[in-house]
């Protein structure tokens, strides 16, 4: 037990000043990125804000404990939850950065129709999500 | 890292007030999230002790069944580490015959993280987690056979 909370510690640190750059990023984001220039990225439409939150999603990588934080400081700056989770979504589901292990590994057709299928599946898993949050509350 | 404080020392000598207001900023994040941090380490710790990947091997490998989608499922949300490091297991389990459906939704799961269910609590709330997870244990079975039919076609024409 012992090791493995060494191992656990070890496998925090190495990810731990990823996490601190992103949040002296966020520091940054707050006093120089305005609500203004966010509502011109998330316009507030549906369809639209999702496809951008699963993009940046897909492009980024890492920790998902990275994602967590982003996303919930996203919402305090009223993007809406919706791009939010498909953020985080995607940013678990779609690896680009780790395609071409994923795809010299597994295959290319595999890593291809995989990442493809996450993608997509993060849009829609994305707006059930906060629809039925909504429907419920 | 690195980059990061050099952009810090770079604003600073532009918008002094911005940059500490910045930090500010971010010590608040910080301090914030540090009781979720340490839940979340104690719990990769407990993952680490209960699951590693030859109890992965025994239950989704060859001949699981309809159990080994069930299992895919669990074992993926249980899974810890870099994504990479699963790869080289996963290889070995198709050759050894698991299904590639079964590999997909096994990747797919380990979006679900139970180790920093504090931190996606503490975020979104209680009522978020269950209805997200739900949908993407949902999303990962139909992306699993998805997967799984393409492959089959592709290799019966092969």
């Amino acid at each position: 037990m012992l090791i493995s909370f060494y191992k656990a510690l070890k496998a925090f640190g190495t990810a731990f000043p990823v996490l601190l750059s992103v949040i002296l990023l966020l520091g940054l984001f707050r006093s120089f990125v305005s609500s203004r220039m966010l509502s011109a990225v998330f316009t507030g439409e549906l369809f639209q804000d999702t496809v951008i939150g699963s993009l940046i999603g897909s492009i980024s990588g890492g920790n998902a404990v990275t994602s967590y934080v982003i996303g919930g400081e996203l919402i305090k700056e009223n993007v809406s939850l919706v791009a939010v989770t498909a953020f985080i979504v995607a940013w678990v589901t779609v690896g680009i950065i780790q395609f071409p292990a994923e795809a010299a590994i597994l295959g290319k057709r595999f890593a291809c129709v995989r990442n493809i299928l996450s993608f997509i599946l993060s849009i829609l898993v994305s707006i059930a999500t906060v629809k039925t949050l909504t429907a419920i509350q | 890292m690195c980059s990061i404080v050099f952009l810090y020392l770079f604003l600073f000598l532009f918008e002094p007030e911005k940059v500490q207001k910045s930090l500010k900023a971010s010590g608040h994040i910080l301090v914030h999230i540090f009781p979720a941090l340490i839940l979340i380490i104690l719990l990769m710790a407990l993952m680490d002790y209960f699951v590693n990947p030859k109890t992965v091997s025994k239950y989704v490998g060859k001949g699981s069944g309809i159990r080994g989608w069930f299992l895919a499922v669990f074992t993926g949300m249980l899974s810890h580490g870099p994504i990479y490091l699963w790869y080289p297991l996963l290889r070995n389990l198709r050759n050894q015959g698991m299904k590639r459906g079964l590999i997909a939704v096994f990747l797919y799961n380990r979006a679900i993280k139970i180790p920093l269910l504090p931190l996606m609590v503490h975020y979104f709330g209680i009522p978020f987690f269950v209805i997200l997870t739900g949908y993407m244990i949902i999303a990962s079975i139909a992306e699993g056979h998805i997967v799984e039919m393409i492959e089959g076609r592709f290799s019966n024409q092969m």
